[in-house]
């Protein structure tokens, strides 16, 4: 069912949902952003529905409860070890159609990519249940469209967007409609707005040569980056980590092991034992990054990493596009498949 | 042109310059923070081709110099620049006499927060509500305010000098331990960052607070303290018997504090210039040469409350050259 809430009638639907759930949602964050007086947008448990960000896009993702940017996992002594303990409460996490299709990448990185599933990710994505935030317009950057992230017609219990009275939800979980109905100023048909048209288009070639690899088309990169990784910690399909095994300083023989993010364009990513770096250059960590997101993964998996929500782009210091990228990859793609053919 | 018979005291007052040209004269407009609208700005233009030579100057404290306008203009110059006035809000006591004085100097700012990705605050919006508390005033003060510890505005060449701080906050929980702070603490600024077990951990008596960290985070584990914090440097000058950068006085001062302080040096000035200084001018660094430090001291921080987290200099030493003794 559809239902239109005003602000108070959702604040209420919300107090009893923070209830049942933990909510997890964009929230905008005064002054916390790069530069003074700046705000970010980044996900943050919520108690009232005014602190839930629906209008503008969220600078980082929701994936920060799934995979935290840091997280202990288990605390050892000499002879013990114990997991790190986790609110058994369950989840709810407000997001866009595009981070329901990054979704699905995480799930295949730590549950399906092997034979065992991540244990410590499992029990996190079991607490987890999700409400759609629905797109009334693209947002700068936004190609979820050419990636095909645009729509979701399922897996979440209901969903949400602003609305002139308020705002306007469907309600997927039947359990939920009574509470819906009951703080609705009425019900009516709903369907999530889904964007339909980005600016940004790009063409994901089949096929990109080989050749790729040695083509000058990185060195600008290797200029232009400065290899400080944000592209990676705000990508909602990213899923590297590292390890931090702590002793503490007061005693050595206690301490703790951490699994924090890790990103592939950060000094200290490819560095093996003997002083070995594989991507020494900023441009040769692009090209890994950008043939990752929408050539490798798809060889393995058969579907794109890369879901187009574009905050790479936002967030880029260097004002680096990577849409730009995809495009002469594309290019580069096209055009020496004309050689071949010749 | 007939005998021209010119009070050049009041002259000078009231924002004119004496000019080694006779007969001429330069107007010279006041633009606190260093931000004039492009309309006032049109209007200088104009000024200049009607009444000056078609020329310009930027002066080396923000302000405009209007060259070459003849002695005899001086009245229609202050009736032309009154909407220049009026446009940036500078406090008058005559409408149409122009600058009601000029020894206060233009308050200086870099463009801190609203261009800069380092300002730490609104040094415009700072420099201008001072010009509010302290302008008109005949005794000759210096004000500079500057974003951050870079001090691009030079204001440790003044007598206030207000340096932006911002105190980093710090969530581990947001940390994923990729250094970039540290590296750039210490090749960008003073190496206060260290990583111990994968944390990063602040060295506080070394941190200036010039937020470098929180610009190079890539996770926002670091951010801005919600307060804006100052360092308040003190009687930095430049001159002929001993030039000298100004000194520390107050780290992590807050704005209200400042804006007292800088007024409470005014009744200090009074009770303590040189009664016969050259032309009634004295800066405020030489009478606190003569009287000490602790007596300015007393005078300037009447009423003032710190924040808890304030540290004060006890004791003030200047350098720099001395030319006027061996």
């Amino acid at each position: 069912m559809g239902y239109i809430l005003s602000n108070d009638g959702f604040e209420q639907v919300i107090k009893v949902l923070g209830e049942k759930y933990r909510l997890y949602a964009p929230v905008r964050k005064k002054g916390m952003g790069r530069f003074t007086d700046v705000d970010v947008i980044l996900y943050d448990e919520v108690h009232h529905a005014d602190e839930i960000e629906l209008v503008q896009k969220s600078d980082y993702s929701f994936k920060e409860f799934l995979t935290p940017l840091s997280e202990t996992l288990f605390f050892f002594t000499e002879s013990q070890c114990r997991e790190a303990e986790l609110s058994e409460k369950p989840v709810l996490i407000f997001l866009r159609s595009c981070d329901m299709h990054a979704l699905r990448r995480l799930d295949q990185i730590y549950l399906d990519n092997g034979p065992e599933k991540d244990w410590f990710y499992l029990r996190r994505r079991n607490l987890v249940k999700f409400a759609l935030i629905g797109c009334t317009e693209s947002f700068e950057n936004c190609f979820c469209v050419s990636m095909g992230s645009n729509r979701t017609e399922d897996g979440y219990e209901f969903s949400v967007e602003p609305d002139e009275n308020g705002v306007r939800c469907t309600v997927a979980d039947s359990s939920l409609d009574e509470l819906f109905s009951a703080n609705s100023l009425r019900a009516e048909q709903v369907t999530p707005s889904f964007v339909t048209e980005n600016e940004t288009v790009v063409q994901i070639p089949e096929e990109v040569p080989a050749d790729i690899l040695k083509d000058p088309l990185w060195d600008e990169y290797t200029a232009r980056c400065i290899n400080c990784g944000r592209c990676n910690f705000v990508c909602p399909t990213c899923t590297c980590y590292t390890m931090q095994d702590v002793f503490y300083t007061e005693n050595g023989k206690v301490g703790e092991r951490r699994r924090v993010g890790a990103s592939c364009m950060v000094d200290g990513y490819t560095n093996v034992a003997g002083g070995g770096q594989y991507r020494r250059t900023n441009g040769e960590r692009m090209r890994f990054k950008v043939l990752h997101k929408i050539v490798d993964f798809r060889k393995r998996f058969g579907y794109d990493m890369c879901v187009g929500c574009g905050r790479c782009d936002d967030v880029c210091p260097e004002y680096i596009s990577y849409s730009n990228i995809i495009k002469k990859v594309f290019a580069y793609a096209n055009e020496n498949r004309e050689v071949e053919n010749k | 042109m007939g005998n021209l018979d010119i009070n050049i005291g009041k002259l000078k007052k009231n924002a004119f310059r004496y000019s080694k040209v006779r007969g001429e004269t330069a107007s010279r407009i006041r633009i606190p923070g260093g931000v004039i609208d492009s309309e006032s700005l049109g209007r200088v233009v104009a000024i200049a081709e009607k009444y000056g030579q078609g020329v310009i100057n930027l002066t080396n404290r923000q302000g405009i110099e209007i060259p070459g306008i003849r002695l005899e203009d001086m009245d229609a110059v202050n009736k032309e620049i009154q909407s220049i006035i009026e446009a940036l809000k500078i406090n008058q006591k005559e409408i149409g006499m122009g600058y009601p004085s000029s020894g206060t100097r233009n308050i200086q700012a870099c463009p801190g927060a609203r261009l800069c990705p380092f300002g730490c605050y609104d040094t415009t919006a700072f420099a201008q509500r001072m010009e509010q508390l302290v302008y008109p005033n005949d005794r000759h003060v210096k004000i500079a305010f500057t974003g951050c510890s870079n001090d691009c505005a030079k204001v440790r060449m003044a007598d206030f000098g207000i340096i932006g701080m911002t105190e980093p906050q710090y969530d581990p929980d947001r940390c994923v331990g990729c250094e970039q702070c540290v590296n750039f603490c210490r090749r960008r600024s003073v190496g206060a960052l260290s990583l111990v077990n994968g944390k990063v951990v602040r060295d506080t008596a070394k941190c200036i607070g010039c937020g470098v960290c929180v610009a190079y985070c890539p996770t926002r584990a670091w951010s801005r303290s919600k307060e804006h914090y100052f360092r308040l440097v003190l009687l930095g000058r430049t001159g002929k018997r001993n030039p000298r950068l100004a000194e520390d006085f107050i780290k992590w001062c807050d704005e209200e504090s400042i804006l007292k302080i800088v007024k409470n040096s005014y009744a200090y000035i009074e009770e303590y210039i040189d009664p016969n200084a050259v032309e009634h001018k004295e800066h405020v660094g030489y009478i606190v040469d003569r009287t000490g430090f602790e007596e300015f001291c007393k005078y300037i921080m009447q009423g003032v409350e710190l924040p808890a987290k304030a540290e004060v200099s006890a004791r003030l030493y200047w350098g720099g050259n001395h030319y006027d003794h061996y």
